[in-house]
């Protein structure tokens, strides 16, 4: 029973903290329409930062907002290059998280005395202060702290997109990705809106790696790994399975997807699968992820996809 | 109000494909005009009106709007003073939005796009006599995506939303093409009713000849870049579809068709 529960809590975890990062793709991937790359990097990014910087002793807390504020840094830059020079979406997210590779190294390097990994667990994180410290440790013997700050976090961040998507600006960013041309005769630069959309997208993937390494107490550019595909999985699999529930909104629906994915990693593993397996099974969860919306969205007309790029 | 003053525009140049539409083209448009545009297919109707917008730019010469040289001026800038709705339904809104978003979004035009609520409420009655103008009933499908509009109801969304906010220039690009004849008869009545109501000047694109003679203040017939016919006034009041189509015939029969 215990071991049970264990899994339940590290699914809940894990899936909260990578919805944030979902949170982000969704933005890029589902309302801008931009398959974006640069997410493998942008995510260690946030949390080397983070790491650097709790080391050097900043409030945990403040890491999280200059997480926040790099990855939007890193995103402008995809979309710059996107927009500026042209460059097709897919090679925009390559040459930017290949580049932060290097930046995310020169980062640990330079911050952390020339050591690959930020480790800082005796330091003070978001699940120690302030808000992780009114928060009781554990309830009836388990452990909840970390999935409790994890759960609330991600709620203000659903909000503020909810939010967000209302305004003049955000329904300008669900007009670009929806039909390009109507945002010009707008009389707008939709290149701008790219960009602002693709910095918000990474800023959020950003966040995520910040909250993820502060619950590791570690960061490395090895966490970056396979994180589109996550992204992305957690997305579609969210929005082709709760399609239905019309009550439901859209970022809800990524959040829970997140949750529903690593629950399938974890079943996985407890079931014995040896990790190095780990990342083949996420592609193959993806893969029928994709296989699965295909088929759920077949039968009545191809929805948004195909009526936005017909005329591109 | 709008010229082209000595415009060239090739296309595909440095290829065997290499085909100039125009060369030294001048054209004059005034304040107030409603001019149809017809003409065989690649004898530079659109391409007249994509100059006029900013979609593409003329290898050389002038565009100038309003006594300014707007030549330089990218799209998204000119879009400013110029309403547009182009012969593909699904380009004049956007499909996944709601009417009221896409209307509340057109609406804003010209303002800022800030982080302030984009819906407001005390405009949708406004947005709904505009509907009802249109007596297609979509005043009471506010909050239905514009996807599951038909291509009629969506182009004629399309022309109150680029009519909404105050323009200086109307382009119709066969933006009733696409369309079934009766959906076609409606959007050219919403059309027209609009182009009155509000005397913008009007460039309109069509192959229906029967519109072009109807409506408008003047009718330009267009073969290989230049205006084979250009009539106003009481010279367009007296042409008739047989007229028409005899010039058509003998543009065909000189270009070999």
């Amino acid at each position: 029973m215990d071991v049970f529960i264990n899994i339940l809590k590290s699914i809940m975890e894990e899936g909260l903290m990578y919805a944030i990062m979902a949170l982000g793709i969704y933005i890029t991937y589902s309302i801008l329409d931009f398959p974006d790359l640069s997410v493998d990097g942008t995510m260690p990014l946030g949390a080397i930062v983070t790491g650097v910087l709790i080391i050097k002793g900043v409030n945990p807390w403040l890491c999280l907002l200059i997480s926040f504020a790099v990855g939007m840094a890193a995103g402008a830059v995809t979309g710059l290059l996107h927009v500026k020079l042209k460059i097709r979406p897919l090679l925009c997210g390559i040459l930017v998280y290949t580049a932060l590779i290097s930046v995310n190294l020169v980062i640990l390097f330079v911050g952390n005395n020339g050591m690959s990994i930020a480790s800082f667990f005796r330091k003070p994180t978001i699940f120690s202060t302030f808000l992780g410290s009114i928060i009781p440790e554990t309830v009836g013997g388990i452990y909840i702290r970390t999935v409790l700050v994890s759960l609330i976090l991600v709620i203000v961040c659903k909000i503020l997109v909810d939010l967000y998507l209302k305004t003049k600006s955000g329904l300008l960013l669900r007009a670009t990705g929806n039909n390009e041309r109507y945002v010009t005769m707008l009389a707008c630069d939709s290149g701008k809106v790219k960009i602002l959309g693709l910095a918000l997208g990474n800023g959020f993937a950003a966040l995520s790696g910040s909250v993820i390494a502060q619950s590791k107490g570690s960061a490395d550019q090895q966490m970056g790994v396979g994180m589109v595909v996550l992204g992305l999985a957690s997305v579609i699999i969210g929005l082709s399975l709760f399609k239905k529930l019309t009550f439901m909104k859209a970022t809800t629906m990524v959040i829970l997807g997140s949750i529903v994915y690593k629950a399938c990693l974890s079943a996985a593993l407890a079931l014995g699968l040896p990790t190095e397996y780990l990342k083949l099974l996420m592609a193959v969860i993806f893969t029928l992820a994709l296989v699965l919306s295909n088929f759920l969205s077949s039968g009545k007309a191809k929805p948004k996809k195909a009526a936005g790029k017909a005329g591109m | 109000m709008l010229e082209f003053n000595n415009i060239t525009k090739t296309f595909n140049t440095g290829t065997i494909d290499e085909t100039t539409l125009f060369s030294d083209y001048n054209l004059t448009v005034k304040k107030g005009e409603f001019v149809s545009i017809i003409g065989s297919n690649g004898s530079g109707k659109t391409t007249l009106l994509n100059l006029a917008c900013g979609t593409i730019k003329p290898d050389s010469g002038k565009i100038i709007f309003d006594g300014k040289d707007i030549s330089k001026l990218s799209e998204y800038k000119r879009a400013k003073f110029i309403g547009r709705v182009l012969q593909d339904p699904r380009m004049g809104t956007c499909p996944e939005l709601t009417i009221l978003e896409n209307m509340a979004l057109a609406d804003n035009k010209n303002k800022s796009f800030n982080l302030g609520f984009a819906v407001n409420k005390k405009r949708i009655d406004y947005y709904k006599t505009l509907l009802e103008k249109c007596s297609l009933g979509l005043e009471n499908r506010m909050n239905v995506s514009v996807g599951s509009l038909s291509g009629g109801q969506r182009q004629a969304l399309a022309l109150i939303i680029a009519t909404m906010s105050p323009i200086d220039l109307l382009i119709l690009d066969e933006h009733t093409a696409a369309l079934d004849p009766k959906s076609s008869e409606t959007v050219m009545k919403i059309t027209d009713d609009v182009v009155k109501e509000k005397g913008v000047t009007t460039l309109m694109v069509t192959h229906n000849l029967r519109y072009a003679i109807e409506y408008g203040t003047r009718l330009l017939m267009m073969h290989s870049g230049n205006a084979v016919l250009d009539l106003s006034g009481e010279d367009k009041k007296k042409a008739c579809i047989d007229d028409l189509l005899k010039i058509f015939n003998e543009i065909s029969i000189e270009v070999g068709n």
